[in-house]
């Protein structure tokens, strides 16, 4: 048998259709719906509580879903456990090492489990494990058992990987040398299924993001799609108070909007592009006006988090 | 370069596997070896508690322990400990503590099969048995101790009293919470040591009691052990039968109540 990666025609790595996941009269996860393309990277993005690790837990095959179905390397988590358990690796977002444990023990054993593992060497520089010695796993740092738990799911060459919460409370350079590891696994063939709070970790390591509220996708796409839907985005300049806001408005697109949201702070909001730019630069040279502090804002995926629930992410 | 090696700019291309099932099995027992070795606590009640047991009992004349010389008498009760200490009560508060900590839970999403992990873990508490009786019989030898049947005729035993525990130790590990299993696992050994027919020969209490107690784990296996290494008698089929009901009842309720989570 081939392994999926080198079929012609890739299948998706994951699909969930109509996932329903209850405990009691709580509705965790109520109805998701998405697709995992083989090879890239998709992020599950959500406030605590949304439903982001019952989703994971159902694809990985600890928790039996109430209703819908889910078929990873297009098998059923379930039932084929044993089939998938040496192709897909999993990082929980926590628990799951023996408090006694040291790092590179732990590590060195799960590589065991596996035919072909990585070079636990390598994997213990690359995330500046090495000064762990002989601390037991209870004593490590966060941010080491955080590094520790993602290693022990890359070990084995999986060919997808299940990471929840993955940077949840490292510091910015573990936080950095976890987003190029999970780039390299992109780069790599791997799948990525990763969980976050972290807009700037969607952002940045995504192909696709799947916005989950209240056990509900809200939005799904790529960063770009998402932060670009509807073209939303302004631009921002200093010049005098009280420029002529009808001769600018006059200038631009239909659809723009103009204001002095400050006395002499001025604000274009609408589908940013290169034309827009120009356009407004234009005016102002024809009048003599010097845009001080020119700056483009592409909406982000905070504020189409809080334009879709009216919340903030965190 | 051999087809192992991954490629250089790709170090994390796929190449998923299983190792083989013997590989597995060894590399699971060897780390449940060595964790159980660094736990202090583990060995004091594994093989401190037992040594002083068979050194205070057979030497200092408190307890009244019948016909026979103190030591022959007093060494297969321990040696039955040395079993009730590791197959129920570490293994217990070990497996206790491992589910509590996720560790059951993230070990299932390894390719080591469940079936595995009970193997591995029964290989380990069957070789710290052989290394906690290789031990006491050094002592009790150095205490004059001089055991008459045949160690084979123990093997049979041995193995069935383990089974029985263990199913008893994984019952509860997999139904109660970790403290509650730490508890109850430390209550139970203290509870069978005083009162459980290891110490004190069934045949030295009244016949009721006697008869309550002999169908206790505990009682059962260390009156096949004095059969055996006392009396030299063979293999006894009473403690025997006993010994396998227990072994039915807590693996087969284990494997169905058992929570991996
Ligand atoms: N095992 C469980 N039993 C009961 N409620 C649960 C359980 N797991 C999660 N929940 C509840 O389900 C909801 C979704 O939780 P979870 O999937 O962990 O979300 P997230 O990972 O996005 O924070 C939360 O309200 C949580 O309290
Ligand atoms: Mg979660």
């Amino acid at each position: 048998m081939r392994p999926a990666y080198t079929r012609s025609v890739p299948a998706p790595a994951v699909e969930v259709i109509d996932l329903v996941k209850r405990y009691g009269d709580l509705v965790a996860v109520d109805g998701l719906s998405f697709e995992v393309p083989a090879a890239t990277v998709t992020a599950v993005l959500g406030p605590n509580g949304a439903g982001k690790t019952s989703t994971v837990e159902c694809c990985e095959g600890y928790r039996r879903p109430d209703r819908g179905s889910v078929r990873v390397l297009g098998l059923d988590p379930r039932r084929d456990g044993h089939r998938l358990r040496p192709r897909v690796g999993v990082m929980l977002q926590q628990g799951g090492i023996y408090p006694t444990v040291r790092a590179v023990e732990m590590l060195r054993h799960v590589a065991g489990l596996h035919a072909h593992p990585l070079d636990v060497d390598m994997l213990v520089e690359r995330l500046g494990l090495g000064a762990t010695g002989r601390t037991p796993f209870r004593r490590l740092s966060g941010g080491q058992q955080q590094r520790l738990s993602l290693a022990l799911a890359v070990v084995g060459r999986p060919e997808l990987v299940f990471l929840d919460e993955p940077t949840a409370g490292l510091d910015p350079q573990a936080r950095r040398a976890t987003w190029d590891l999970i780039a390299q696994l992109r780069t790599d063939g791997v799948t990525v299924v990763l969980t976050t709070h972290y807009l700037e970790e969607a952002e940045r390591l995504a192909d696709r993001v799947l916005v989950v509220d209240h056990g509900r996708v809200i939005a799904a796409g790529s960063p770009a799609e998402l932060t670009h839907r509807e073209g939303q985005g302004a631009l921002r300049f200093r010049a005098p108070a009280g420029l002529d806001l009808a001769s600018l408005r006059a200038a631009l697109p239909d659809a723009v909007t103009v204001a002095e949201s400050s006395s002499g702070g001025y604000e274009v909001r609408g589908a940013l592009d290169p034309h827009l730019v120009a356009a407004v630069t234009t005016w102002c040279a024809t009048h003599g006006v010097m845009p001080e502090g020119l700056t483009l804002a592409r909406r982000s995926l905070e504020d189409v988090f809080l334009e879709l629930t009216g919340r903030e992410l965190r | 370069m051999s087809r192992t090696d991954p490629v250089p700019d790709h170090p994390f291309a796929p190449r998923p596997g299983a190792a083989g099932v013997p590989q597995m099995l060894a590399r699971q027992t060897s780390l449940e070896l060595r964790l159980l070795l660094r736990n202090g606590e583990q060995l004091l009640i594994t093989l401190v508690i037992p040594i002083l047991v068979l050194v205070g009992v057979s030497l200092v004349h408190a307890v009244d322990v019948g016909s026979g010389r103190r030591i022959d008498v007093v060494t297969p009760g321990v040696f039955s400990l040395a079993v009730l200490s590791t197959a129920f009560t570490s293994l217990a508060i070990a497996t206790g503590f491992e589910r509590r900590y996720g560790v059951l839970k993230r070990l299932g999403a390894t390719p080591l099969p469940r079936w595995g992990l009970i193997a591995a873990k029964s290989a380990t508490v069957l070789v710290v048995e052989l290394g906690q009786l290789l031990v006491l019989a050094g002592v009790a030898s150095s205490l004059g101790w001089s055991p008459r049947g045949s160690w084979l005729e123990l093997v049979p035993l041995l193995l069935v009293g383990t089974a029985a525990f263990s199913g008893l130790g994984l019952l509860m590990a997999g139904t109660l919470r970790a403290e509650a299993t730490l508890a109850a696992a430390n209550l139970v050994w203290l509870l069978l040591l005083a009162g459980g027919g290891i110490i004190v020969p069934l045949s030295r209490l009244p016949a009721g009691v006697a008869a309550g107690l002999s169908v206790l784990p505990s009682a059962a296996l260390t009156e096949g052990m004095r059969a055996v290494l006392q009396h030299g008698s063979g293999l006894p089929a009473g403690p025997l039968v006993v010994l396998a009901v227990w072994a039915l009842l807590g693996v087969g309720t284990a494997s169905v109540a058992f929570r991996w989570e």
